[in-house]
C-alpha cells in the first residue's frame, strides 16, 4: 500500500493525542488549571491535527460531513463519529478541570472511553479488510490500542504505566510483524484463485494492462523501500520502545521525557510507515505483484 | 430501515445526431456510427448494419475522437526552413505551397517525367493516386504493397485469382478446422476475430502456426511454435503426407486446377516445362472419356490427371505427375523437416491426419444447384470444412512467395478453395492474374503513361526495363531482381534515389508513409540518405513533397508539407476498382464524408491532387477549356468514369437504383451516407461458391462491372510464368538476365511450390530470429499520439524466451545489447514462456523519435521505446562478390522484415534505449 | 445505502469468457470513451502527452502466461471490470453512503455527489475495480452501463454494455445470473463459469469462462492415424492415382 504521509500522520498522531486523551479522561495525571490546559492543548493538537491530516487524503474533502452518516456499516463512519463525540465530551470535562477547577469523574470515563474506541475503529478500518491480510487480524486494534494507550501513558508522564505498556506493545508490534510476514501466504489467495487458472499449470503474470501508470498501482502495489524492512523494523522498534523505555527507568529529567517522547513518536512514525508500505493488496496479484 | 438508493435517471440522451461514415484507424474500414454532442464529436461505436464490422468496433476505432482532436495534427502548408531533418519550418498559404509544388512539377512532366517518384505508403485511394501519376506520366508509381505483404497477394493471384489478406476469407459459417499462419492482427482485424469467435462458439478447433503466442494464436486451441522462415517445409510435409495417404481431392484437382494440364517434359527442348496449347492458346489436357487432346475448358471434358500425351515426339505429362515425383520424394517427410522447423514430425503427421480427417470426413453438402463454366450442373455444393489464412509471418520473408504458394497448393489439394466451409474470395476476386493488367513503363514527355504502372508479368517480356536492358522504375519493380513484383518496391526508392541507381530523380512525392521511421529499414541509414548533400552542396534528392496529417517522424525530411485533413474531416472512397470493402457474400464500397469540418488550414489530399493535376494540365482533371475537371475529391468520386458507366463508386447509379453499371448520379454522396456510407450488393445463392468457375457468379460478376466478359480460369498449381524465366535464365529467348542473376532465378523460380533456406551468409554467430507483431490496440506508428492508446502501449520491452533469459542470465527490466550484422540497439527485456525458444519479439512501431507527434521529449515512446527497423537493413551483408543483394524476396522484391538474425548480451541498465538520435523541432508545438 | 440490500430483484452482469478473449483491448476503449461522455465525472487522464500517461479506466485487460505440467506455455487475456459483488465490501466501507447496490439489479455504483474520494472502498476491493479519478476526485468504477442498458433513448437492442456491443470475440454476455435460465446463466453452467478470489468471499455476480483444454490434438495422434496410411505401394502412387480416379 502506498505509504500516505497524511495517513501516516493520521494514524500516528490520532492514536498518541486519544492515548492521552484517554489517561487524562481517567484522571491520570489529576491536574487542573495551567497544567491541564497545555496537556489538553497537546492532546488536542494532535487528535484533531491528525483528522484533519486524513483530510489530505481525501479527493473531495469539502464534503466530508457527509462521512458521519454511515455508522450502522462503515467503520470510517463511526471513527468519526466517535472521534468527535469523545473529542466533545472531553472537551467539557477539560473546560471543567481548566476553567472551573473540577473533575467530572464520569464525564472524564465517558470520555475515556470514546478516546479509546475512536482508536479502536481506526484500527477497525484497516484491519476490517481482508484484502490486506498483513491487517486483516484482531493483532491490528491490539496493536494501535496498546500504541495509543503506551504513548498516552508516556505523554502524561505516567512512567510505571508507560514503562510496563510500551514494553507490552513493543511485543504485541514484534508478533504483528511476524504474523503479518505469514499472512498473505496463508490468507489463501494467489495468483491461481485470483484467475482462476490455477488448475491449467502455474500463473504468471505477462504484459500488464496499460504500460502506463494507474491509480491502483500507485495506491495499492508499493514496493519501494522494502527491502530495507527488516533495518527500519529494528530502527522502528528501538526509537517507539527501547529508548522510551531506558529514558523512562533512567532517573527523572525532563529533557528525558521529552526525548523519549520524541523518540516514542519518531519509532511510531516508521512503524506506521512500515504498517501501509509492507502491506501488500490482493490486487497487485494481477499485476504479478505484491 | 427500509433500504434506500439516490434516483437514477436510467435514460439520459445519448448524443443530439448520428453521423454514419467509415473508420480509418487502420486498413480494415469498418463502419462507424459518429456521435455528435453540440456540433461537436462525443462518442464512436460500431455500425451494426455495415457489412465489415457488424456493430463492433476495436480499440482504435473507439480511440478515433482521441486522434482528431490530437496536439500531433498539421494546422497549415509548412515550408523547410531549417535544414532538412531539423523540422524547422515556416507556414505558409495553400496558393504558395501548390505554387510551389507546380513550379517542382511542371518542368519535370515537360521534359522528364520519370524524375518524378510518386509514392503513396497506406492509400486507400491507389485507383485514383495512380490515375494521377499514369496523367503525370512517371513510371514511378507505387504503393506500401512492396513493403507490406506483396508475396502474399502475388502468390495468391498467380496460383488462384486471389489471396488471403484483402482478397478473402475462410467461410466463418461452414468451417470446422482453421489453420492461421503468421498472423498477429492483419488488415481484416475485426472480421478475423468475429470469425474465430464464431468458429470457437461451433466448437471447431483453431491451429494457430507461429512462433510467438499472443491474440489470436493464444487462443488457438492448438499451438505450432514453429521456427521463422520455415513454414514452406512445414506446409510441404503436410502435403507429402496427404499425397502418399491419397487423401486429396482429385475429382476438385481435375475439374478446377491445372494439375491435369499437360506440360513439355522434354529437357532438351526449349518449351520444356511449358503447357502444351491449342492454336487459341488454351492449355490442353487429356480427356478421360475420350483420351483425345482437348482444351481445358470445353463442354462436357473430364480432364485426366494421370494420362501422359506424346506430341511431336516429345512426351507430355500432366501437372500432377511432376508434383507426385517431386512432393513423395522423401525429402518432404516429416522426419526429414521436423528439426529444421522445430516441429516434431509426430505432430506434423497429427496435424496433417486432422486435416484429412475434417476435410473429408466431414465432408457436407449444401442444397444448391450450380452450373460450372464446362456446363456441368451440380445438385449440391460439397464442402470441405478446412480454412486456412495467412498473412506476413510467411510472406515477410525472402522465402515467402513460395512459402505462400505452398500454402496455396495445400488448399488445392484439400479441394477447400471456395468450397462451403473452406476459403472464399471477395470481390472483385477471384480474378486470375491474366486478367490483370500487366505493368507499363513507357514514358514520353509531356503526356501521359502509356498504361497502369503496376501488373502481373507473364513473363521476361512483360518486365519493366529500358531498351538498354536498364531498370525502367526508381524501384527497380519488374526486373530481373525481382520480376514478379506486382506492387513495387516502395522500400527501395529512397535507397535507389540517393544512389541514382537506375537514375537519379528531382522530386520525391510522398504520401502517408512514415519513410524516415517505422516504414524503412536501416531508418539511420535512410535519415542520411534524405539529408545527404553532393558537391555543390545540393540536396541529392533535390525536392522531397510530403503529405501527412500529423507531426510524424517524415514530415522533418521534406521540404514542402501538404497537410491532410483526418478521415472523419475529408471525403474518401473505398472503391471496387481498387481495395473495396467486400465480403465474401456481398461487393461492398464505401465513401468517408467530413462528419465534422477541420478547424484548422489543412485540406483532403485527394482533393489537393485534383487541384494540382489541374494546375499541371493534366489531361484527366483539365477540361478541354484549360479549366479544372474536378472541384475536389467529391466531385471526381462522383463524376469520374473509369469506362463508361463505371466509377469508383458502384451504388446508387444512374437514377440511383443502378447498380455497378450506370451513369453518374449527382445525389450518390447522398444516398451513400444515408445508407451509413456504404453500399453492398449480394452474391446471389448459387453464385456463392465455386466462383472461379460457376457461371452464375461469372455472370453477376459482369452484371456488377467487375469483368466485361466471364472470365472462367484454372487454378494455376504450376505457375507457367515462372517457368518463362527460368528458361530465360537458362540461356533461352531474347530478353536475357545478368549474368549474376542467372542462377538465383533458375533455382528459385521454381514453378511449382519449393522451400529453400533464406540467405545466410554473413549471418554468422547471429543465429537468433527477431521479430515484431502488431499490437491490436495500435496502428503503426500513429497510435502514440492518441492519449488513450499510448496508455496501453507506450513502451515495447523486447520478449525473450526463457530459455534464451536463463542463458544469457537477464531478468524482467534488465537491458539487453542486441546486434545484428547490421546495427545494434540497447533495449529492455521481458521474459516469455509462450515462445519459440529461439525468437524474440517486440512491438511494432512504438519507438519514436523525440520531438515528433507533439509528445513530450521524454515520453516513454522516445526514452524506453525502440525499433527493431535499425538493426534491419534493405540489403543483405556483404558476401564478397562485389554485389550487395536486396535483403527481398527474389521473386516480388518483398522486404523481407522477419529474417532478421541477432544476437543477444546483457547489457548494463540504460537510461534510455539506444541508440538515441536528436529531438526534432515539433512543427506543431505552438 | 452502504448497508446492502437483503437481495436484489435481478443480477446483472458479465461473463467473459476466457477462452475467445484475444486482449485486443476494444472493451477498454470503447467503455472509456461511454463513460467519458456519460454517466458522472469524464474519465480523466493525467499528462496525456507527456512523460507519465496515467487515466482513469473501469475495465483494464491484464494477461497471464500459464505453464502446464506437460506441453507448451499458454497465453491467457484477462479483462476485468467490477464484477457487481452480492457481498460487495466496497459498499460497506463506505462512510458517506456514495457507494450503494441497487435492489432492482444489483448493480454496485457510486453516487459521486455524496463521494467525498476517500479511498476505502477501492481498498476494499479485491480485484482492483475501483479507480479514483485525479481531475474529479471522486471514485469511479464499471456502472454496467447503467445509463445504457434500460436507456429509451436507445434502440433495444444496443440497450447493452458498451464493452459487449463492441467486443469483437464476442467474448463478453451480459444478462441476469440471478436467473437460472438465463443465456449468460445457461453458458456458466455449461461452460464452468468460476468466480475470482471466491475465499475473498465477496460473491462475485460476474462470472469467468474459463479457457478450454489446449494443445489436445497431440493426444489423438493414435486414432487419427489409420487417416495417413500410404495408399497401395505395389504399383507406386501413379498405379494408385488411375485406381482411385477410375472411382471417381
Ligand atoms: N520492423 C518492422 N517494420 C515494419 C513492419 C514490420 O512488421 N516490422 N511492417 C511494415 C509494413 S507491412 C508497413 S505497411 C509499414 C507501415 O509503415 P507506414 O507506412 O510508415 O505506416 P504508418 O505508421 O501507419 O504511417 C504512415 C504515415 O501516415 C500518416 N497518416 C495517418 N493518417 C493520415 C491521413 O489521414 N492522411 C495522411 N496524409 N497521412 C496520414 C501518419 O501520420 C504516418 O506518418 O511498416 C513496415 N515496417
Ligand atoms: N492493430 C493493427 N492492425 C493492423 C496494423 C497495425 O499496425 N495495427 N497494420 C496493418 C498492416 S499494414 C498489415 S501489413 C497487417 C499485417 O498483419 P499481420 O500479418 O498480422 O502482421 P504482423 O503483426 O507483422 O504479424 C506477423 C506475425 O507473423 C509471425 N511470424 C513471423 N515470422 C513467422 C514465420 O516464419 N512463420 C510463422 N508462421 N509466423 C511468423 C509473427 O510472430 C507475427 O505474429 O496488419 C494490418 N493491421
Ligand atoms: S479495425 Fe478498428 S481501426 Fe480498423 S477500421 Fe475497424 S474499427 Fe477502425
Ligand atoms: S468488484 Fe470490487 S468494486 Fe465491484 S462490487 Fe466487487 S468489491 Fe465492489
Ligand atoms: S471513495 Fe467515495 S464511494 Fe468510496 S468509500 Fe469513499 S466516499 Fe464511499
Ligand atoms: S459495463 Fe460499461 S462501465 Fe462496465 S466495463 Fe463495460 S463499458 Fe465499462
Ligand atoms: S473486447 Fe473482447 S476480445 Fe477484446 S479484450 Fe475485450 S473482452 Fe477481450
Ligand atoms: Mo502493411
Amino acid at each position: 500500500m502506498h505509504p500516505a504521509p497524511s495517513v501516516i500522520a493520521f494514524t500516528t498522531l490520532s492514536g498518541l493525542g486519544f492515548g492521552l486523551l484517554f489517561w487524562l479522561g481517567l484522571g491520570y495525571p489529576n491536574v487542573t488549571g495551567w497544567v491541564a490546559f497545555v496537556l489538553f492543548a497537546i492532546a488536542y493538537l494532535m487528535a484533531v491535527g491528525g483528522l484533519l491530516a486524513s483530510t489530505f487524503h481525501l479527493g473531495r474533502p469539502e464534503r466530508f460531513l457527509k462521512a458521519f452518516s454511515q455508522w450502522r456499516s462503515s467503520w470510517l463512519s463511526r471513527e468519526g463519529i466517535c472521534a468527535v463525540a469523545g473529542l466533545i465530551v472531553m472537551a467539557i470535562y477539560g473546560a471543567g478541570l481548566v476553567f472551573l477547577g473540577t473533575s467530572w469523574p464520569l464525564l472524564g470515563a465517558i470520555g475515556a472511553v470514546l478516546s479509546l474506541l475512536t482508536v479502536f475503529t481506526t484500527s477497525m478500518i484497516y484491519a476490517q479488510l481482508k484484502t490486506v491480510a498483513r491487517w486483516h487480524t484482531r493483532l491490528t486494534p491490539a496493536l494501535f490500542l496498546s500504541l495509543s494507550i503506551a504513548g498516552g501513558a508516556l505523554l502524561a508522564g505516567q512512567v510505571a504505566m508507560a514503562t510496563a505498556l510500551l514494553v507490552l506493545a513493543g511485543i504485541i508490534q514484534m508478533v504483528w510483524w511476524l504474523q503479518g510476514d505469514k499472512a498473505f501466504a496463508q490468507s489463501g489467495t494467489n495468483m491461481a484463485t485470483a484467475t482462476g487458472l490455477g488448475s491449467i499449470g502455474t500463473v504468471r503474470a505477462f504484459e500488464p494492462p496499460h504500460t502506463g501508470n494507474n491509480y491502483l498501482l500507485n495506491e495499492f502495489v508499493y514496493v519501494v523501500g522494502r527491502k530495507h524492512a527488516t533495518k527500519l523494523r529494528m530502527i522502528s522498534l528501538v526509537l517507539m520502545i527501547g529508548l522510551p523505555v531506558l529514558l523512562l527507568l533512567a532517573p527523572f529529567a525532563h529533557l528525558f521525557a521529552l526525548l523519549a517522547v520524541l523518540s516514542h513518536l519518531i519509532g511510531v512514525i516508521i512503524s506506521r510507515w512500515l504498517f501501509f508500505a509492507q502491506a501488500e493488496h490482493v490486487v497487485g496479484l494481477y499485476y504479478g505483484k505484491r | 430501515m427500509a433500504y434506500q438508493q439516490p434516483d437514477l435517471d436510467t435514460s439520459p440522451k445519448v448524443s443530439d445526431e448520428i453521423r454514419k461514415t467509415t473508420c480509418y484507424m487502420c486498413a480494415c474500414r469498418c463502419g462507424i456510427n459518429v456521435h455528435m454532442k453540440d456540433g461537436k464529436l462525443a462518442y464512436i461505436e460500431g455500425n451494426r448494419d455495415h457489412p465489415v464490422n457488424k456493430g463492433v468496433l476495436c480499440a482504435k476505432g473507439s480511440a478515433g475522437i482521441m486522434q482528431v482532436n490530437a496536439p500531433s495534427r498539421l494546422r497549415s502548408p509548412l515550408k523547410r526552413v531549417g535544414p532538412r531533418g531539423s523540422g524547422e519550418f515556416e507556414e505558409i498559404s495553400w496558393d504558395e505551397a501548390l505554387g510551389i509544388a507546380t513550379d517542382w512539377l511542371k518542368p519535370i512532366r515537360k521534359n522528364n517525367p520519370e524524375k518524378l517518384a510518386f509514392f503513396t505508403g497506406r492509400d486507400q485511394s491507389q485507383s485514383f493516386t495512380s490515375f494521377w501519376a499514369q496523367n503525370f506520366g512517371t513510371p514511378n508509381y507505387a504503393a506500401h504493397g512492396g513493403f507490406c505483404s506483396v508475396n502474399m497477394a502475388a502468390a495468391g493471384i498467380y496460383t488462384m485469382g486471389g489471396a488471403f489478406w484483402e482478397f478473402g476469407q475462410p467461410d466463418w459459417d461452414h468451417t470446422k478446422l482453421f489453420m492461421l499462419f503468421g498472423v498477429a492482427e492483419d488488415h481484416d482485424s475485426n472480421p478475423i476475430k468475429m470469425g474465430i469467435s464464431k468458429i470457437k462458439a461451433r466448437g471447431a478447433r483453431v491451429i494457430g502456426v507461429n512462433p510467438i503466442r499472443t491474440g489470436y494464436n493464444a487462443v488457438a486451441d492448438d499451438w505450432v511454435g514453429i521456427t521463422p522462415g520455415t513454414d514452406g517445409l512445414f506446409i510441404l510435409a503436410l502435403i507429402h503426407e496427404l499425397m502418399k495417404a491419397g487423401k486429396i481431392d482429385l475429382d476438385y484437382l481435375a475439374r478446377y486446377t491445372n494439375a491435369p494440364v499437360l506440360l513439355n517434359s522434354d529437357p532438351d527442348s526449349p518449351e520444356y516445362g511449358l503447357f502444351l496449347r491449342d492454336d487459341d492458346d488454351k492449355p490442353l489436357v487429356v480427356d478421360r472419356d475420350t483420351g483425345a487432346l482437348t482444351a481445358f475448358d470445353k463442354p462436357g471434358v473430364r480432364p485426366d490427371l494421370s494420362g501422359t500425351y506424346r506430341h511431336a515426339g516429345v512426351t507430355h505429362r500432366p501437372v500432377f505427375h511432376m508434383m507426385a515425383e517431386r512432393y513423395l520424394d522423401p525429402s518432404y517427410a516429416p522426419e526429414a523437416v521436423a528439426d529444421r522447423c522445430g516441429i516434431p514430425a509426430e505432430k506434423i503427421k497429427t496435424i496433417a491426419f486432422e486435416l484429412a480427417r475434417v476435410a473429408f470426413e466431414e465432408a457436407f453438402e449444401l442444397d444448391r444447384e450450380w452450373t460450372d463454366f464446362r456446363g456441368e450442373t451440380h445438385k449440391t455444393m460439397t464442402g470441405r470444412p478446412v480454412s486456412f489464412h495467412a498473412m506476413r509471418g510467411i510472406s515477410a520473408h525472402a522465402n515467402g512467395f513460395q512459402t505462400c504458394r505452398a500454402l496455396h497448393v495445400l488448399q488445392t489439394l484439400l479441394g477447400t478453395v471456395e468450397a462451403p466451409g473452406g476459403f472464399r474470395f471477395k470481390p472483385p476476386y477471384p480474378k486470375p492474374a491474366t486478367a490483370h493488367p500487366k505493368p507499363h513503363c513507357g514514358v514520353s514527355p509531356d503526356s501521359p503513361l502509356d498504361g497502369p504502372h503496376l501488373g502481373f508479368v507473364q513473363g521476361p517480356e512483360d518486365l519493366a526495363l529500358k531498351p538498354d536492358g536498364s531498370p525502367a522504375r526508381i524501384d527497380k519493380a519488374f526486373t530481373w531482381d525481382n520480376p514478379m513484383s506486382s506492387h513495387g518496391l516502395m522500400h527501395m526508392v529512397i535507397s535507389n534515389a540517393h544512389a541514382g541507381d537506375p537514375y537519379k530523380i528531382d522530386t520525391l512525392f510522398m504520401y502517408m508513409a512514415n519513410m524516415s521511421w517505422n516504414s524503412s529499414m536501416n531508418t539511420g541509414g535512410v535519415m542520411e540518405m534524405l539529408t545527404d548533400k553532393d558537391d555543390n552542396g545540393d540536396y541529392v534528392i533535390p525536392h522531397i513533397i510530403y503529405s501527412d496529417a500529423y507531426s510524424s517522424e517524415m514530415v522533418a525530411y521534406a521540404d514542402l508539407i501538404l497537410p491532410d485533413a483526418t478521415y472523419l474531416e475529408r471525403h474518401d472512397c473505398i472503391s471496387l476498382l481498387d481495395r473495396p470493402i467486400c465480403e465474401a457474400d456481398a461487393a461492398a464500397d464505401a465513401i468517408r464524408w467530413p462528419v465534422i469540418e477541420p478547424d484548422r488550414d489543412v485540406r483532403g489530399f485527394q482533393s489537393v491532387l485534383c487541384d494540382l493535376g489541374a494546375r499541371l494540365e493534366l489531361p484527366g482533371f483539365t477540361n478541354d477549356d484549360g479549366s479544372a475537371k474536378y472541384a475536389d475529391y467529391a466531385d471526381y468520386i462522383v463524376n469520374h468514369e473509369r469506362k463508361p458507366g463505371i466509377g469508383p463508386l458502384a451504388g446508387f447509379r444512374g437514377d440511383g437504383s443502378d447498380v455497378g453499371r450506370g451513369d453518374v448520379n449527382p445525389d450518390q454522396l447522398d444516398r451513400y451516407i444515408e445508407n451509413g456510407s456504404f453500399f453492398a450488393s449480394h452474391i446471389p445463392e448459387e453464385a456463392s461458391y465455386f466462383k472461379p468457375w460457376n457461371m452464375a457468379y461469372q455472370d453477376w460478376a459482369v452484371g456488377m462491372g467487375l469483368f466485361d466478359t466471364p472470365q472462367p480460369y484454372l487454378f494455376q498449381l504450376y505457375v507457367e510464368p515462372m517457368r518463362k524465366f527460368q528458361i530465360a535464365a537458362e540461356g533461352h529467348g531474347e530478353r536475357q538476365p545478368p549474368d549474376h542473376l542467372r542462377d538465383q532465378i533458375k533455382s528459385k523460380m521454381d514453378p511449382l511450390p519449393i522451400w529453400y533456406e533464406t540467405d545466410q551468409q554473413g549471418n554468422d554467430g547471429y543465429t537468433i530470429s527477431a521479430l515484431t507483431q502488431r499490437p491490436m490496440a495500435m496502428y503503426h506508428s500513429w497510435g502514440s499520439q492518441n492519449a488513450w492508446l499510448r496508455q496501453l502501449h507506450g513502451h515495447n520491452p523486447l520478449y525473450m524466451p526463457t530459455r534464451l533469459m536463463r542463458e544469457k542470465g537477464l531478468s524482467d527490466g534488465d537491458w539487453a545489447r542486441v546486434s545484428s550484422p547490421h546495427g545494434e540497439i540497447t533495449v529492455p527485456v521481458m521474459e516469455m514462456a509462450a515462445l519459440n525458444d529461439n525468437t524474440v519479439w517486440t512491438w511494432n512501431a512504438i519507438g519514436k523519435r523525440k520531438g515528433t507527434w507533439a509528445l513530450d521529449k521524454d515520453a516513454p515512446e522516445a526514452t524506453k521505446g525502440f525499433l527493431l527497423n535499425h538493426l534491419i537493413h534493405e540489403l543483405l551483408p556483404p558476401k564478397g562478390d562485389g554485389l550487395r543483394w536486396a535483403n527481398s524476396d527474389p521473386i516480388t522484391g518483398q522486404a523481407a522484415w522477419f529474417d532478421l538474425k541477432v544476437k543477444i548480451e546483457k547489457a548494463e541498465d540504460q537510461r534510455e534505449s539506444q541508440p538515441v538520435f536528436d529531438s526534432i523541432k515539433s512543427p506543431v508545438a505552438s | 445505502m452502504t448497508q446492502l440490500p437483503e437481495q436484489t430483484e435481478r443480477k446483472l452482469g458479465l461473463v467473459i469468457d476466457l477462452d475467445t478473449c484475444v486482449g485486443c483491448h476494444a472493451c477498454v476503449i470503447s467503455c472509456k470513451g461511454w463513460n467519458t461522455e456519460n454517466y458522472g465525472a469524464p474519465l480523466s487522464d493525467q499528462d496525456p502527452y507527456g512523460a507519465d500517461p496515467s487515466g482513469t479506466f473501469l475495465n483494464r485487460v491484464h494477461s497471464y502466461e500459464v505453464q502446464p505440467e506437460a506441453g507448451p506455455a499458454q497465453l491467457i487475456h484477462f479483462p476485468k471490470s467490477c464484477l457487481h459483488c452480492e457481498d460487495a465490501p466496497c459498499v460497506t466501507v463506505c462512510p458517506t453512503g456514495a457507494s450503494y447496490k441497487r435492489v432492482e439489479d444489483g448493480i454496485v455504483l457510486v453516487n459521486e455527489s455524496d463521494c467525498i474520494g476517500c479511498g476505502l472502498c477501492a481498498w476494499s476491493c479485491p480485484y482492483g475495480a475501483r479507480e479514483l479519478d485525479a481531475a474529479a476526485g471522486v471514485m469511479k468504477k464499471c456502472t454496467l452501463c447503467v445509463d445504457r442498458i434500460y436507456n429509451d433513448n436507445l434502440p433495444e437492442e444496443d440497450r447493452i454494455p458498451s464493452c459487449v456491443r463492441t467486443c469483437p470475440a464476442g467474448a463478453r454476455h451480459f444478462g441476469d445470473l440471478g436467473d437460472p435460465d438465463s443465456d449468460v446463466s445457461q453458458l456458466v453452467a455449461e461452460r464452468g463459469g468460476m468466480d475470482l478470489m471466491p475465499e475473498q468471499g465477496t460473491k462475485p455476480v460476474n462470472k469467468y469462462l474459463p479457457p478450454r483444454p489446449k494443445d489436445t490434438l497431440n493426444d489423438e495422434t493414435n486414432i487419427l492415424a489409420p487417416l495417413l496410411a500410404p495408399v497401395e505401394q505395389t504399383d507406386g502412387f501413379l498405379g494408385w492415382l488411375d485406381k482411385a480416379l477410375e472411382k471417381l
